[in-house]
């Protein structure tokens, strides 16, 4: 009822290691490699006493553990139910795996895209830039294919599409490759305080190159000005750097009026559309953008693959990061992986396929999520309503401390910010650029909503938020406080 | 009662932790903490008026922990008869707190004023990132300690 059983993992196999050797051997010498293959699968998620293996969640390690202290610890004090139950309930036996509601860090791989992927892993192994042979023409077709799914997303042309590692190679390549070609002219970046980690720090080392850098505020929205931006812009200004949609919080800047103002002064216009690409209608000439980056794994497709618009006619140049063989018209030399570029270009014509009904879908649980999740008291949306991507939401629960509360929500995979930062544990910076003090900061959750969640989950993760952030209340002074009438502010707190 | 018996199954377990504690080096909670945060024991409020009521609040809501810890105390015997609290603050600090509770339960004042931090670290294998909120649940019962005893004083100095 509780907490699915998504994947089954393998039943742990009766280990006898004397044995094992001399049969994987024969295995192999007989021919008979799959067996040999599924054997080693079953190995992998062995758990043994005292050996440490960590599956992808961990969830087995960490229930077994619990079990063994709760049989050690007889006089574990049985306190009744609480909401915290299903959060902590042992499954020793099989792995049951969290809702996945972290669409933004990552999403899973659209089955479709593996499908055209994995004969890109066995038989079609040429590589594209060979000339000579079949074995590099056949996968150099399919992976031109893909660049004009890439493409067609957004309105571009095929050969505007430059195949990178991912978007972070992209924003790095654009904040350092552009400013770099130009350098001898301009000496300005202009960028937001909202932005991806990488574009900022690929910015602040170009502040270590001599540039200049305006890092523009938002406001309590999380939307620029767009007449700040505007008077932000000097005559050595080479680039526009602003993105789409925002990875914490969803919000949509209005790129278009963008463009137009970076058209009107003749300034390059960069956006990071990793979280905006295939979700938001985009063309990249209405809009006047020149260039994007793009990223594979947020829109179903495979990890480690990325693409960067770079507009033609006007021509924009930029220094490339790398030196090598030349490919990908000189910007990004190094071998393609037809694997990942054949299922980016897959997840790609997926998106544009799957577009209105991913659309209908995702406001639809969207709606019901943020409205289950706002029914409580002081709850309060992040970021613009109106110009708001719906599988981004973020909430803050006033008086919970979101660590807390994130380890009360275990059975959901969901994250109090970007992937990125969330190891240390400091306030998000996207929230402060919105004015959020510390305490707010410190207490909201992201929600990502995506094309394989479903309304079972939402409804589930409805009930268990609004469980679990009372049981948090009641355990909170400050809750306490707040209902007794007290102004939190008026009081001398210790610190500590 | 309770605390004599959990520090015997302590040291019952402690060959058994040790594997566990290995197990865990690269998780953030310890076993023993998640136990308290989803069982949490002595929670709630006493009246903070009455005479024989000490209360602590400790911590900054910006920091991201506060403690309240109260105590009911017997005035004549000087005897922790009831406690109870309540924590804003990550699962380390509901931990911390909570086992403060179980701890401090039915001792004496001068023995709950005795008890370091170092013991509830100890206990819920705590690391060190985790620390304040151990040092923080012991400034917690000092401060509702020291908040009985001017209770205590200042009527008799009135008398």
């Amino acid at each position: 009822m509780f907490g699915r059983s998504l994947v089954r993992l393998p039943r742990v196999v009766p280990s006898n290691v004397g044995l094992r050797p001399s049969v994987w051997s024969s295995k192999i010498r007989s021919g008979n490699l799959s067996r040999c293959y599924s054997a080693a699968a079953a190995e992998a998620v062995k758990l043994d006493e005292g050996i440490s293996i960590e599956t992808h969640t961990d969830i087995q390690a960490a229930a077994k553990e619990q079990a063994n202290v709760r049989s050690n610890d007889s006089e574990a004090i049985k306190s009744g139910n609480t909401a915290l139950n299903h959060a902590y309930q042992e499954n020793t036996g099989f792995g049951t795996r969290p809702i996945y509601l972290d669409m933004q860090a990552t999403t899973p791989t659209d089955p479709r895209v593996l499908d055209t992927m994995l004969k890109y892993y066995t038989g079609l192994y040429g590589n594209p830039h060979s000339n000579t042979h079949a074995y590099g023409w056949e996968t150099n077709k399919s992976v031109e294919e893909a660049r004009e799914h890439v493409a067609k997303v957004i309105n571009a042309n095929a050969k505007e599409i430059i195949f990178t590692s991912g978007a972070t190679e992209s924003n790095n390549m654009v904040l350092k490759g552009v400013p770099r070609f130009y350098k001898k002219t301009k000496k300005h970046i202009i960028t937001t305080r909202t932005e991806h980690k990488c574009v900022l720090e690929a910015a602040r080392s170009m502040i270590n190159e001599g540039f200049e850098v305006t890092f523009l505020g938002v406001d309590s929205n999380g939307l620029i000005d767009v007449n700040e931006l505007e008077n932000a812009i000097r005559p050595d200004t080479c680039l526009v750097s602003v993105m789409a949609v925002n990875n914490e919080i969803g919000v949509i800047q209005p790129i278009k009026q963008i463009g137009e103002i970076c058209k009107k002064h003749k300034v390059y216009f960069h956006t990071d559309c990793a979280q905006a690409y295939g979700k938001i209608p985009i063309d990249v000439n209405d809009m006047n953008i020149d260039l994007m980056s793009i990223s594979s794994h947020k829109i179903y497709g495979p990890k480690g693959i990325g693409a960067l618009y770079v507009r033609r006619r006007p021509r924009i140049r930029l220094e490339p990061l790398l030196s090598g063989g030349g490919q990908e018209r000189g910007l990004r030399s190094g071998t393609l992986a037809p694997p990942l570029v054949t299922g980016f270009g897959e997840a790609a014509r997926l998106m544009l396929q799957e577009f209105d009904n991913d659309q209908n879908y995702i406001s639809r649980l969207s709606n019901k999520l943020i409205s289950g999740l706002l029914s409580l008291d002081h709850a309060t949306l992040n970021g613009s309503p109106n110009h708001h991507y719906p599988g981004c939401i973020n909430v803050s629960f006033a008086y919970v401390e979101g660590e807390s509360l994130l380890m009360a929500l275990r059975d959901i995979a969901l994250s109090s910010g970007s992937a990125c930062t969330s190891a240390s544990l400091e306030p998000s910076y996207v929230l402060h650029a919105l004015g959020k003090d510390d305490a707010l900061a410190h207490s909201s959750i992201r929600f990502g909503i995506g094309r394989f969640t479903t309304e079972e989950e939402v409804d589930y993760v409805i009930k268990a938020i609004q469980e679990r952030v009372k049981f948090l209340r009641e355990l909170s002074p400050l809750w306490e406080m707040v209902q007794e009438g007290i102004d939190l502010d008026s009081i001398e707190w210790s610190g500590h | 009662m309770i605390v004599s018996n959990l520090l015997k199954s302590t040291t019952s377990t402690a060959a058994t932790r040790i594997t566990i504690t290995q197990l865990t080096a690269r998780r953030l909670y310890h076993p023993k903490v998640i136990e308290h945060y989803t069982n949490p024991r002595n929670v709630g409020s006493l009246d903070k008026k009455s005479s024989n009521v000490g209360t602590g609040i400790v911590g900054a809501p910006a920091c991201g922990d506060v403690i309240k810890l109260q105590i009911q105390v017997n005035d004549s015997t000087g005897i922790i008869e009831d406690v109870k609290f309540k924590t804003f603050g990550c699962g380390s600090a509901i931990a911390s707190s909570s086992y403060m509770t179980e701890l401090v339960h039915g001792m004496s004042l001068d023995d709950a004023y005795k008890i370091k931090n170092t013991e509830i670290a100890k206990e819920l294998s705590l690391p060190p990132v985790k620390l304040h909120c151990s040092m923080l649940a012991e400034d917690a019962i000092k401060a509702a300690i020291k908040d009985y005893k001017t209770k205590r004083t200042n009527p008799t100095v009135l008398h």
